[in-house]
């Protein structure tokens, strides 16, 4: 709102002069409006009396005081006269009407200043209401002016658009013209070419008849004697028969190479069912056994025994129809089955070993620690119990002894029963003991456990993690392998060629084992049986297992 | 590595016997005929005219020698060296000739390629064939010698016509559907006969024995066709390079739409190269390596551009070409693994380039002096030691692998490499 500031306000009486007087000074502390009401600074006294001597002299006296009656009455005081006529005045009444009077100043005061403090704070809504409206102007005016240049821009960009449009379909057009020119001179050109080729060969004729019609002599063969037949037979006249059997020759040669290529499709068929069928198996092997995890089990059980049963049929059928299509749709869409399997619990054990090494605890052994901890808080539990008991019995024990005897008999009798409560103590004592001793083993059985499961947990980190360096290692051997391939294509250095040497030698000296090395074709060759589901593994090993020999014999060659 | 001397040649004829015991060389109108492992000349004969071409017949017992110019070919035996034998075309004229796979008929292709007339060495009988095809490639005999291929025109229209090499009986003859057929070729299996058309329509055709149409090919519609074609030593499949510098690895069994493979010569990028540098070694140098690009001049015929050069390597493991484009370098694929496998980048342009006949073993020859072998293993560059010039310009394998003759527009020389012990 801000400091209002009090604004001069048009007065109503006559004497105007006088009360913006009053008024004015009252701006100049505003705090204490009703204090500085009363605390008017008087006038000086010439100033009173001029200001008293303006209205009333002594000339007017009774002419002033019965303006002022009419005044008041009108207003609504009481007469300021003693009676309704008379000249004698009202003391009382004219203190009460000037009491009045007074008071309506006051008010009237009050409310003059309510008004100029409501019309002030109105002021300074109202500015700022118009710095608003301004402001919101302006930014009218900025959005529209962005609007237009967004406009513009959008307008030019889709001329743009339809100019390319346009030159596309110009271009389009451009080479279907291209096109049906190329198309149409071809023809023109076949057709001419026709024409000659045509006339080409009238003139071939007419030289070929003139050739023949010479009957030239010199057209003839001079030969020492004639040549048996490279296959030393005689030769034949050519009959209808021979015509036949020419032609079957033909049929029977055609017959004979689909023969053997139906032969090495056959044999190829059967090697990659092998190949399937084993790789099924090494499947079935690697995917977990339905015993251990119960999780899967119910979504290996149906299909495991699918499996299984599968494998039997197949084995029957193998028997009998090798290439019966459902068959192979089976075994192909049982292996598709199995590899996706392969794949879900590869991916949890990878799974589980990225939690392993994000330092997760794994929920088995905290199960297993609560587990043993509650155990043995049961058995703390019982071995107090059993305590506590026989502190109990030992008391009731001395208690017992305490008391004095009596009688012999009550003594044998006690005697007696002392004894068989002692013996029953004792062997309450002893099963507490062996109790307790099995207590005792099973806690250490328990923290054996325990400590076996984190090795455990150990180890098969350790195994995970070699897994996943071996894999690695056989995916990057992959690489190196094909690499390996390529690069010695060029190398005639002999000490590259000594090692290769030493290295092919190596490859055949120790065919089973599997990290022999970097470049080992063996575990190549595994990966890529295992990795790769194409049926080219099959071919692909006599292939690489060629490889090596021709780069001994070579190698051998060049050293010479 | 043993090289022999410089003997003369002329005509880039130097051909070994196919039993692999003699070597046949041709000096103008002298034809000599040396043994192949002592160079000591065996048989010397004088022929009529420049000789411009030498076959020796299938079971090395003769060998015929064309005299284009006069229309004569004459058959020499190795046995008798006075047998002789002239085969005189007249004013038929002689373009080509070669022998049957039987090695006792001799086919002539007279000029303009008006017929081919069957002269037989044992009778005294002639067939003639008439309209054949004028094409780079227009008889083709199966690899057992059984059957021959002839591409015939007639009336504007492609024909193959299938003979039976015994008695020359007409087998088959049917239409085959190209505009204009550019060369036709035998599978090793002798049962799937490759067609293609010109290398304005990229079309190959496979025909079986009998003359059924197999499948077809058609890579583009408007290009530029196919340049070279290579079948695999099993027939399974089918490298068709073409003129737009890219390979098309087919197998011939199925349809085309599935598994075709291209290889394409990225000018950037190779797996591994060896730079031959001033001092006769191979460098490897690391990827990418950019190659040395022709760009052929776009308004001649016959561009040099495009895959002309392709060889399957014996055992079916590697693909050698030669793209036109880069005539520097031979780019050698693994095809067991569909993948390129080195590139030879030499510093002069590839003549020749050729497999060992037993084993996976390459040789290139660029014009110099020195010959070039690729294998697995590694490859080196060898320096024949000659006095003068001696460009080698093309070669040739001894069947057996053990030697090869390089030779010159002027001489040649014969290189006995080391027999492997194979295990």
């Amino acid at each position: 709102m801000g400091d209002w500031k009090t604004v001069a306000v048009p007065v109503l009486s006559s004497d105007s002069k006088n009360i913006f007087q009053y008024t004015s000074e009252k701006k100049i502390s505003p705090p204490n409006m009703n204090a500085q009401v009363l605390r008017l600074p008087l006038p000086s006294s010439k100033s009173m009396h001029s200001f008293f001597s303006a209205f009333c002299t002594e000339e007017n006296i009774e002419q002033s005081i019965s303006y002022l009656n009419r005044e008041l009455t009108t207003l609504g005081f009481p007469s300021i006269y003693a009676e309704s006529k008379g000249k004698e005045l009202n003391l009382i009444s004219i203190i009460n009407c000037m009491n009045e009077l007074l008071v309506l100043q006051h008010k009237n005061l009050r409310a003059q200043e309510e008004v100029e403090m409501q019309h002030l704070k109105l002021g300074s809504d109202m500015d700022h209401l118009q710095n608003c409206y301004a402001k919101l102007k302006e930014q009218l005016e900025l959005s529209k002016r962005e609007i237009v240049g967004l406009q513009e821009r959008d307008r030019q960009l889709q001329s743009k658009n339809r100019n390319l449009h346009q030159l596309l379909k110009n271009e389009k057009d451009e080479v279907q013209k291209l096109q049906n020119i190329i198309s149409s001179r071809a023809t023109q050109y076949n057709h001419d070419m026709k024409r000659k080729e045509r006339e080409y060969n009238k003139l071939k004729e007419r030289l070929h008849q003139l050739v023949m019609n010479k009957k030239d002599k010199k057209i003839a063969m001079e030969v020492l004697n004639y040549v048996g037949r490279a296959d030393g037979k005689r030769g034949a006249w050519r009959t209808d028969k021979t015509e036949a059997r020419n032609e079957e020759q033909m049929y029977k040669v055609l017959l004979n190479d689909y023969e053997q290529r139906q032969k090495q499709l056959l044999l190829e068929n059967a090697e990659l069912k092998k190949v399937l069928q084993q790789m099924k198996k090494e499947i079935i092997s690697l995917l977990p056994p339905q015993k251990q995890k119960p999780k899967e089990r119910c979504e290996d059980g149906p299909v495991l025994s699918d499996l299984e049963e599968d494998i039997g049929e197949f084995n029957k059928e193998n028997m009998w129809e090798l290439s019966c299509e459902t068959v192979r749709e089976q075994l192909t869409n049982s292996i598709r089955k199995q590899w996706r399997m392969l794949k879900n619990h590869v991916e949890k054990l990878d799974n589980q070993v990225s939690r392993v090494h994000s330092g997760a605890l794994n929920d088995k052994d905290v199960i297993s620690r609560e587990d043993h901890e509650l155990e043995t808080e049961k058995l703390e539990l019982e071995i107090q119990q059993c305590k506590e008991m026989i502190k109990t019995q030992q008391q009731l024990l001395q208690q017992q002894l305490m008391s004095p005897c009596d009688d012999d008999t009550t003594l044998l009798l006690q005697d007696c029963y002392l004894l068989e409560e002692r013996e029953r103590l004792q062997e309450e004592w002893r099963l507490f003991q062996e109790q307790k001793k099995n207590f005792e083993k099973e806690r250490r059985s328990f923290t054996e456990a325990a400590i076996r499961l984190g090795l455990e947990r150990k180890a098969f980190e350790e195994d995970r993690g070699a897994w996943l360096k071996q894999q690695f290692l056989s995916m990057s051997t992959d690489y190196k392998h094909s690499e390996n391939v390529t690069t010695p294509s060029a190398f005639i250095g002999t000490s590259d060629q000594d090692n290769r040497l030493v290295n092919s030698m190596s490859q055949q000296r120790k065919p089973h084992c599997k990290l022999s090395g970097p470049v080992s074709a063996e575990s190549c060759q595994t990966s890529q049986y295992i990795s790769q589901n194409s049926s080219n593994a099959a071919l692909k090993k006599p292939a690489g297992d060629s490889m090596p020999n021709q780069w001994e014999e070579s190698d051998k060659e060049e050293t010479e | 590595m043993d090289f022999s001397e410089l003997f003369k040649l002329s005509g880039l004829l130097g051909r070994f016997s196919p039993d692999g015991k003699c070597l046949a060389s041709c000096v103008q109108y002298r034809l000599i005929i040396r043994d192949v492992n002592t160079l000591q000349i065996l048989q010397l004969y004088t022929c009529l005219d420049q000789i411009q071409y030498i076959e020796w017949s299938s079971d090395s017992l003769f060998i015929l020698c064309a005299m284009y110019k006069r229309g004569i070919v004459q058959v020499w035996s190795l046995e008798q060296p006075d047998w002789h034998c002239k085969i005189d075309e007249g004013s038929a004229g002689l373009v080509a000739s070669c022998w049957s796979p039987d090695g006792r008929h001799i086919l002539n292709t007279t000029e303009f390629h008006l017929r081919i007339t069957v002269w037989s060495l044992c009778t005294k009988s002639v067939s003639y064939i008439k309209y054949p095809k004028a094409c780079q490639q227009g008889i083709a005999f199966t690899k057992d010698g059984r059957y021959m291929a002839v591409a015939e025109r007639r009336d504007c229209k492609d024909f193959v016509s299938l003979f039976v090499c015994s008695n020359w009986q007409l087998l088959r003859h049917f239409d085959t559907e190209t505009q204009d057929l550019f060369g036709i070729e035998w599978a090793p299996n002798g049962c799937i006969l490759a067609v293609w058309d010109t290398c304005l329509e990229y079309k190959i055709l496979l025909y079986s024995l009998d003359g059924r149409l197999l499948s077809t090919y058609q890579a583009y519609e408007w290009s530029l066709g196919i340049k070279s074609i290579a079948w695999s030593p099993s027939s399974q499949f089918l490298a068709i390079g073409s003129y737009d510098e890219k390979i098309v690895y087919k197998e011939v069994e199925k349809s085309p739409s599935v598994e075709t493979e291209r290889f394409s010569f990225p000018p950037t990028r190779a797996l591994a190269s060896s730079v031959f540098s001033t001092q006769s070694k191979y460098d490897i140098s690391q990827v990418p390596v950019s190659f040395q690009y022709i760009k052929p001049v776009a308004d001649r015929a016959n561009p040099k551009m495009g895959i002309g050069m392709l060889a399957f390597s014996p055992d079916n493991c590697f693909l050698a070409t030669r793209n036109d484009n880069i005539p520097n370098a031979v780019w050698i694929w693994d095809i067991q693994k569909l993948k390129l496998f080195v590139v030879l980048e030499q510093l002069c342009a590839i003549q020749s380039f050729q497999w060992d006949p037993r084993q996976p073993r390459l040789a290139v020859c660029t014009g110099n002096s020195k010959v070039y072998l690729w294998s697995p293993a590694g490859c080196v560059s060898v320096q024949v030691p000659t006095e003068g010039d001696f460009q080698i310009v093309s070669l040739c394998w001894h069947p057996s692998g053990d030697s090869m003759a390089l030779l010159s527009k002027d001489n040649f020389c014969v290189c006995y490499l080391e027999r492997e012990e194979v295990k």
